[in-house]
């Protein structure tokens, strides 16, 4: 097993020809990804490499089976691609797109729950089980079908972490970037829980960076609910503190958010926190034996 | 994208948020005449885009529109954080009764905006934050439901004592919200927000920040831009769509997304080197933002190696390769560099590299040891 996405998952692709959705469409393709359909407005009828294009997500799921839908349409439009995906009753909407409006997205959130959906991102890479599936951007060939989940708030930062655990032997179950936005469909805590209750996941890293508290909340999930290994990194240890500020978001944080703060609550809930992406092998696989 | 207090006070009266008179001087002149006609005893204040500015003695009295002169001759003398103060603003000197804070933004972990209410304003609110929470009221407020008056109204009571008083707080909150969603805010901020000598409640400071993913709707507000908000180099690179920030090392980094290169930085940091700067090239590939990247890079004269680490996904490998060629024939790149190229079309891209005679590592502890090395 997996988490969320495996073999039998059908996928449509919103915003299948422009350059970055038409690329990655056929990289979904090679590594293995069912893609049923896709949808540009306007472009209904036509297909990309055999796949079929449609005017809409509500028209594309009269015709196929789609069990989640992957967004590449551009900023200004992104909000309402993963609207039109919730009112047409796609379960996992994973959005690719970056830059999209933050007020919007905070409304698009509530919206995506209140129609039963489930969101990845916006601003992620997508996610993967290797050997299975993939939706979204991740380069495939540096994962390897095993036993280890992957949660990252960050995209590249996600593969450093990828390519280190594939160079040693460690395989991956699922590995999911959230997007790293200030809203994002799916949090730490959300994923921490399907990978503590996926049989085939033996131990999860969680790569977190400076900024909010998801991390400190995560830590104390970890601590509470989690019964296998986890390990960290975090980015952005030795960045400098942001300019301007206003009072209301120290205030929201209360101390919380440093990157001392959060490597202490990791360590606090037993999850060891690594110097270098590198040294996650390792760390794993002390816990693990 | 952060504005000036002026600015933010503009738009406020613009909602019908109570705030002074006020007039923006650049010159010591100036300041004389605007004094007189705001009534000759005023506060004046330097405009920079940095908290802290009382402390710096960028706030002061002037009893008479001569002091006005003064004052603003002196303030704008100054260097506030590293930021030269280029505009005062001139308002009445209020009577200040009893000062509040007030303030609307988005929290990330309950997924709503939130009010932030407190009866104790004033320069200390962020101590009171840590030290005394239980002073300091956070109320939801839904993006889409907007503020629930029934509901506000008896916390806005408990704070501002009367009924009268929470009325007008009530209603300075609704305009709030109104301009954080008409607008696209990320913060709303006023502090104080205070009781002044005819009784009512006024903005005397403010504090606007915008979301810059929504910019691009708002034409006006992309004009209240002010270009010191940026170092003239970051301002070259977020015109590119590129994520920059400059540091004080000698190692300039190219680095394809924010964690990564947040990440890249660390570890340079852990073998002892200095970055000179946070460059993130960004997700979509894009062959100019790589010699706009390496433009920037290179016009830091403190540069004396540098590492490009790209880890591809969305960015193809190939493509960074592509710009790298552009950028070496466009620019006379003297320092020495180490290019890590690994993920989207990594073999296209190192075979375009090692064709032009480049050194490409794929381990990133190995390429930041080499560039350690050769800074």
């Amino acid at each position: 097993m997996s988490i969320l996405i495996d073999e039998n998952t059908h996928v449509l692709v919103q915003g299948i020809t422009g350059r970055d959705g038409s690329f990655h469409t056929r990289q979904m393709v090679a590594d293995g990804t069912k893609i049923v359909a896709g949808v540009t407005p306007k472009k209904g009828g036509q297909d990309l490499d055999g796949i079929p294009i449609y005017n809409s997500v509500a028209e594309s799921m009269q015709k196929h089976k789609v069990d989640a839908t992957v967004i590449f349409v551009p900023p200004p439009f992104a909000n309402a691609a993963v609207r039109e995906a919730a009112d047409a009753g796609v379960p996992l909407i994973v959005c690719i797109t970056e830059h999209v409006p933050v007020n919007e997205m905070l409304s698009t959130y509530h919206y995506v729950k209140s129609k039963g959906s489930r969101m990845i991102g916006p601003n992620c890479p997508g996610l993967i089980s290797p050997g299975k599936s993939k939706i979204g951007i991740m380069p495939a060939r540096i994962t390897r079908p095993g036993a280890i989940g992957v949660i990252s708030r960050s995209g590249t930062l996600t593969y450093e972490v990828v390519y280190a655990l594939s160079e040693e032997g460690m395989g991956q179950s699922t590995c999911i970037g959230i997007g790293g936005d200030p809203i994002v469909g799916s949090g730490y805590i959300d994923l921490l829980e399907l990978f503590e209750n996926d049989p085939e996941t033996s131990a999860v890293v969680v790569i977190g960076e400076i900024g909010g508290e998801d991390e400190e909340a995560a830590a104390d999930y970890i601590r509470n609910s989690m019964t296998k290994p986890v390990a960290a990194f975090i980015s952005g240890r030795t960045a400098p503190p942001g300019r301007r500020m206003g009072h209301a978001g120290a205030i929201i944080s209360g101390g919380k958010g440093t990157p001392e703060a959060k490597v202490k609550a990791f360590e606090d809930a037993g999850v060891p926190v690594a110097d270098k992406p590198d040294e996650i092998p390792a760390l794993l696989r002390a816990r693990l034996s | 994208m952060n504005v000036q207090e002026y600015q933010g006070k503009e738009l406020f009266k613009s909602y019908g948020i109570p705030v002074q008179d006020q007039v923006v001087v650049t010159r010591a002149s100036d300041a004389r005449e605007a004094a007189r006609k705001l009534g000759g005893f005023v506060v004046v204040k330097a405009q920079v885009l940095v908290g802290g500015r009382g402390k710096a003695g960028g706030v002061k009295l002037a009893k008479t529109p001569e002091e006005a002169e003064q004052r603003a001759s002196d303030i704008l003398k100054l260097t506030i954080k590293g930021i030269p103060v280029e505009k005062v603003l001139i308002v009445p000197a209020a009577e200040i009764r009893k000062e509040y804070y007030l303030s609307l933004t988005m929290d990330r972990t309950s997924k709503s905006l939130i009010l932030i209410v407190s009866a104790e304003g004033g320069v200390d609110i962020e101590e009171l934050a840590v030290n005394e929470p239980e002073k300091i009221k956070r109320i939801p407020v839904s993006i889409d439901t907007g503020v629930d008056a029934a509901s506000i109204t008896p916390q806005l009571k408990e704070v501002f004592g009367t009924d009268e008083l929470a009325a007008e707080a009530l209603d300075t909150v609704e305009k709030l919200f109104k301009l954080y969603t008409e607008k696209d805010c990320s913060l709303l901020e006023i502090n104080p927000y205070a009781i002044v000598d005819d009784g009512h409640l006024m903005a005397l400071d403010s504090k606007v920040n915008f979301d810059d993913n929504a910019l691009f709707k708002h034409e006006d507000i992309q004009k209240l831009k002010n270009p010191e908000e940026d170092s003239a180099d970051e301002a070259v690179a977020k015109e590119a769509g590129l994520s920059f920030v400059s540091m004080d090392g000698d190692i300039g980094c190219m680095v394809n997304g924010a964690g990564l290169a947040m990440a890249t930085m660390d570890i340079i940091k852990l073998y002892g080197g200095e970055p000179a700067n946070f460059l993130d090239v960004g997700g979509s590939s894009n062959p100019d933002k790589v010699v706009t990247a390496m433009q920037i890079i290179t016009g830091n004269p403190k540069v004396k190696s540098i590492l490009i680490n790209i880890f591809g996904g969305i960015t193809r490998c190939d493509d960074i390769a592509n710009g790298l060629l552009t950028a070496m024939k466009r620019i006379d790149i003297q320092v020495p560099m180490v290019v890590r190229l690994i993920g989207t079309n990594e073999v296209e891209g190192r075979k375009i590299l090692t064709d032009a005679g480049f050194e490409v590592a794929s381990g990133l502890s190995e390429a930041v040891e080499k560039v350690v090395k050769i800074a």
